[in-house]
């Protein structure tokens, strides 16, 4: 549509920087003033129909990067394109052309019926009609939000209010989703459903996503791509299989033994972290099997239980910052 | 709906200059279709509150009563005080009636278009600002027809009644131009209004717990006006004139329909200042709301 856009630069970041005036209360009138680089210099591109996974601890510049790239917040320097278009020069045209989902902020009109959101839509973003009803009906039957419809928006689980939610940001066919933290304080269930939806949606239709999550799980069924960003900047780019390697990441086999015993002489690289009691800790890399390690354990010590917990998502970048001061 | 159309226009109007490839996202024609876009937007979300409002009848025609029953109230406490006195700084009961009418419709009016302005400050605090500027259409539309609430005609009703009222009792020596300048007064009264809670809503993006400051500004001066100027100070009665030029409301004109003297001795001209006046107020108060959101758009907070 745009000439000018090429696909592999689809959304492009070069230099974005964002800088905010923290004013804090110090005194009855006293306020001291400190500046706050939210994004510091973020340089990225995302190919169109990629599904990137954006992550980050708290804090780290996640939802200002999102800001900047729907158009609300305006960036204090460097420049920034979606799909050609400069977003916070012509926030309300690139509006038609993008999706975006916040977590915890529905976009739904919230005391009346789900419908009344859609319909709204449907003529705010002059939907032409069969378009409109051939996106809702397939939303309707893959979301199961069949029976939801008229009933008020506030009444609705947070499951249930984010399914919605995703169906509104779709229904006008946007080429860029945005999704911030989709599948937080979801069940099980509803997590499968969301995730189920969200690959369809990329491998079908080609619909490019930015995904910000605090969920690897999200990122594994997801992503091929995942960028990570903490104190403004980007500290990895690349597939998450190297983001265990680059953040030395470890998971953790915990294991409950019939009585106390010494600590486990447990297979290298893997090593007893922790004892309390008949139970022990042994860390492991993420990129080792568990199922060696359990084994030669089982063989050995007499277990009664096992559970493995994933490496968290703050651990690994918190062990890769600490990383990069160092060298 | 006029003088929503108007802030909107003076918005569009100074949004052209900064940013005119904004004129692009609506083909039908440059600053135009700013104002367009946002009278069309207006018209989809307070149409889906009618909408939602309507299938509840009953409720509907309950809450309206109520909104017509308390505001009614209010005058019933001038014509109680009217029971022990005759004159009110020289105005009589009908003659104060007049200025509660067109001071009750012009309000009435506003407040029924752009009421809605006031929970800015909460959006802005919890941060759903930002869902209405991911959506293709301009945000003071949306703010302004958000839970657009029909049971406010019950207001506007109310002070149409009192103006009846006053119009039955007054011996008004009426001439073309004075029926004239009555649908102009209200008219421009409600425009005044409207800018008045525009201009408090694009402080609240400074100030988010503000909505009380506006109170005092919108309820406030409306309350202001159901008296002569005659019973306020000198010093009061500049402010409103020259500074928040509410005076444009009621008291001037209704100088001039009812045969009195002016406030602060104005020139007999200034009863027909009015439109001028409010279209400045709605320019000024565009300026604002725009200066409001670009703050917001650089700080998100």
């Amino acid at each position: 549509m745009d000439s000018g856009v090429d696909d592999e630069g689809f959304i492009r970041l070069d230099g974005v920087e964002k800088v905010f005036d923290v004013r804090k209360r110090t005194g009855f009138l006293r306020r001291e003033r400190r500046e706050v680089r939210a994004v510091d210099g973020l340089s990225f591109t995302v190919a169109r129909g990629e599904m990137v996974g954006y992550i980050g601890p708290n804090g780290a510049g996640k939802s200002t990067t999102v800001k900047m790239l729907t158009g609300i917040l305006t960036p204090s320097g460097g420049t920034l394109r979606v799909a050609g278009i400069d977003p916070a020069r012509e926030r309300t045209r690139l509006a038609r052309r993008i999706g975006v989902v916040f977590g915890q902020r529905t976009t739904l009109w919230w005391d009346l019926p789900l419908i009344d959101s859609y319909r709204l839509a449907h003529r705010m973003y002059r939907i032409p009609d069969a378009r409109y009803r051939e996106n809702l009906d397939r939303c309707v039957a893959l979301l199961d939000l069949g029976a939801l419809l008229d009933v008020p928006v506030r009444q609705l689980s947070l499951g249930q209010r984010m399914r919605g939610d995703i169906a509104a940001a779709l229904l006008h066919d946007p080429e860029v989703l945005y999704l911030d933290e989709p599948t937080i304080g979801l069940d099980v269930v509803s997590k499968a459903r969301v995730r189920g939806f969200l690959r369809d949606l990329n491998a079908e239709r080609g619909t490019t996503v930015l995904l910000t999550t605090h969920d690897l799980t999200d990122i594994e069924q997801l992503c091929s791509r995942v960028m990570v960003i903490d104190h403004g900047r980007l500290m990895y780019d690349g597939p998450l299989a190297g983001l265990h390697e680059a953040g030395e990441s470890e998971r953790t086999l915990v294991v409950d033994l019939e009585r106390e015993l010494p600590p486990i002489d447990a297979p290298a690289p893997a090593r007893v972290v922790r004892v309390e009691g008949p139970r022990q800790w042994l860390a492991f890399p993420a990129s080792a099997s568990a199922a060696d390690l359990v084994a030669r354990v089982a063989a050995a010590y007499p277990l009664v239980d096992l559970s493995v917990r994933e490496p968290d998502i703050e651990a690994v970048i918190g062990r890769m910052y600490a990383e990069r001061a160092g060298a | 709906m006029a003088e929503g159309g108007a802030g909107t226009g003076a918005r569009a109007a100074g949004e052209r200059g900064a940013a005119a490839p904004a004129g692009e996202a609506f083909p039908a024609g440059g600053g135009d279709g700013r104002v367009r876009a946002g009278l069309r937007t207006y018209g989809l979300i307070a149409g889906m509150w009618i909408r939602s409002t309507m299938a509840y009848r009953a409720s509907f025609v309950m809450t309206v009563g109520a909104s017509f029953a308390v505001t009614g109230l209010d005058f019933v406490a001038i014509w109680l005080m009217f029971s022990r006195v005759d004159a009110l700084g020289g105005w009589s009961l009908p003659e104060i009636a007049f200025l509660y009418g067109l001071c009750g419709v012009s309000f009435g009016l506003a407040d029924l278009a752009i009421g809605s302005m006031e929970r800015l400050g909460r959006r802005v605090r919890d941060g759903t600002l930002d869902t209405l500027l991911v959506r293709p259409a301009p945000v003071l539309a949306q703010l302004a027809a958000d839970r657009f609430a029909l049971r406010r005609v019950g207001r506007v009703a109310q002070g149409g009644l009192v103006l009846g009222y006053a119009l039955a009792a007054l011996d008004v020596g009426w001439t073309p131009l004075k029926v004239l300048l009555m649908p102009v007064t209200v008219v421009s009264g409600a425009a005044i209004f409207a800018a008045v809670f525009v201009a408090g809503a694009a402080f609240q993006f400074v100030a988010q717990d503000a909505s009380e400051v506006q109170n005092a500004f919108t309820y406030g001066g409306a309350t202001l006006l159901q008296y002569p100027p005659v019973v306020f100070g000198q010093e009061m009665v500049r402010g409103v004139t020259f500074v928040l030029p509410l005076a444009f409301v009621n008291w001037v004109p209704a100088s001039y329909v009812l045969d009195r003297p002016y406030p602060l001795d104005l020139p007999g001209w200034t009863a027909f200042a009015a439109p001028p006046v409010a279209a400045g107020c709605c320019a000024l108060a565009g300026l604002a709301w725009r200066a409001g959101l670009r703050s917001y758009r650089s700080t998100g907070s």
